[in-house]
């Protein structure tokens, strides 16, 4: 399964919103973390802030904060507003032929069973397992015990 | 399950007339006779569908005659069922390690969202330990929404099996 870069950003970028929801964070600091210009990824948040979920803020620092729901935004529309996965190209025209058509079902199988998967994880799931994966912080009290 | 979809993005819905009060105790429990007809009304008030003898035979099958291999329990607040779930241990089915199989959950709409979910399945899966399996699936219509986000939101992902159909010829 391939994303196009801006919606693979788009979701990188609500990962970081839905993980710190109080925070204000400028375009500049996400485009340094995932290598991309501070261009293209104002292009991507601007696209979000339009869609609500995110609120664009001005003033001396600038940059964006979450105002979605986590718990009820999923992947699937998030990427929908960059691209549609079912989309597929029209084939040479006139009448598809057998061929054409027995692929088209299962490219479409496939498609049905990625926009399930996206449509069903929301930023909040996808968060908790990202702070699960996280090596758990030792407790200081327990970082202070003898070894 | 039903295809009832509720991937709305309105926070938790208004207080319900008949939601149980917030902080109401909740109870998991073995199902009893005496709760089938609040199941059935709970199962008819989800599906549409009033399945007096499904829901007798089933009970049959997993409430009364009840193992560690079979668990039918139910959520109860303030003595009233709000919810039920249903699910097996099976041995090595298709070559897979025994695993326990959820294949019903269901809870009343007007005590949805306030965790009772959560709580049936968090129950079944201790009784599954209890049974010694270390694993729980359940099998899930890809169009129903709802259900989908929340078994994922209990950390569930795709199992590595796919499943088949076909219709037969007549
Ligand atoms: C799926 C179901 C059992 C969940 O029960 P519940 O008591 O509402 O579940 P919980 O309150 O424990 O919810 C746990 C999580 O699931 C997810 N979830 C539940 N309902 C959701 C909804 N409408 N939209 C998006 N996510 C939802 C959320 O992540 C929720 O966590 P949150 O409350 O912190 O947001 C219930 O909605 C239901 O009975 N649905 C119909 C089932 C069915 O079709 N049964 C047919 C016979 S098997």
């Amino acid at each position: 399964m391939k994303l196009q870069k801006s919606t693979l950003l788009a979701l990188y970028s609500m990962m970081e919103f839905a993980r710190y929801p109080d925070r204000q964070i400028p375009a500049t600091e996400i485009a340094d973390k995932y290598g991309v210009s501070a261009h293209h990824l104002s292009k991507v948040l601007r696209e979000l802030g339009r869609a609500g979920l995110l609120d664009s803020l001005r003033g001396v620092r600038g940059g964006y904060r979450f105002s979605g729901n986590a718990k009820r935004v999923t992947l699937l529309e998030v990427i929908e507003l960059f691209e549609d996965i079912g989309a597929r190209p029209d084939g040479p025209g006139g009448e598809a032929s057998d061929t054409e058509r027995a692929l088209a079902s299962v490219l479409s199988e496939i498609d049905e069973i990625a926009k399930a998967t996206f449509g069903s994880i929301t930023l909040d799931v996808l968060v908790k397992q990202l702070e699960m994966r996280r090596p758990r912080a030792v407790s200081t009290e327990l970082a202070a015990l003898p070894v | 399950m039903s295809n009832s979809r509720g991937n709305d993005r309105s926070p938790r819905p208004a207080a319900h007339p008949e939601r149980p009060p917030d902080g109401a105790a909740v109870i998991t429990r073995p199902a009893q006779a005496g709760d089938l007809d609040a199941i059935i009304a709970i199962d008819a008030e989800v599906t549409g569908i009033e399945k007096t003898d499904y829901w007798y035979e089933l009970f049959q099958r997993y409430g009364a005659s009840r193992t560690r291999q079979r668990l039918f329990l139910v959520a109860e607040t303030e003595g009233a069922v709000q919810g039920f779930v249903i699910g097996e241990v099976r041995d090595w089915e298709f070559g897979s390690a025994p695993c326990g199989w959820v294949f019903g959950i269901s809870v009343r709409p007007g005590a949805r969202l306030a965790g009772l979910g959560t709580r049936l399945l968090g129950a079944i899966c201790d009784g599954f330990r209890y049974a010694g399996v270390s694993q729980v699936r359940t099998l899930v219509a890809r169009d129903n929404a709802l259900v989908l986000s929340f078994f994922r939101s209990q950390g569930m992902m795709a199992a590595p099996v796919i499943t088949l159909e076909k219709a037969l010829e007549p």
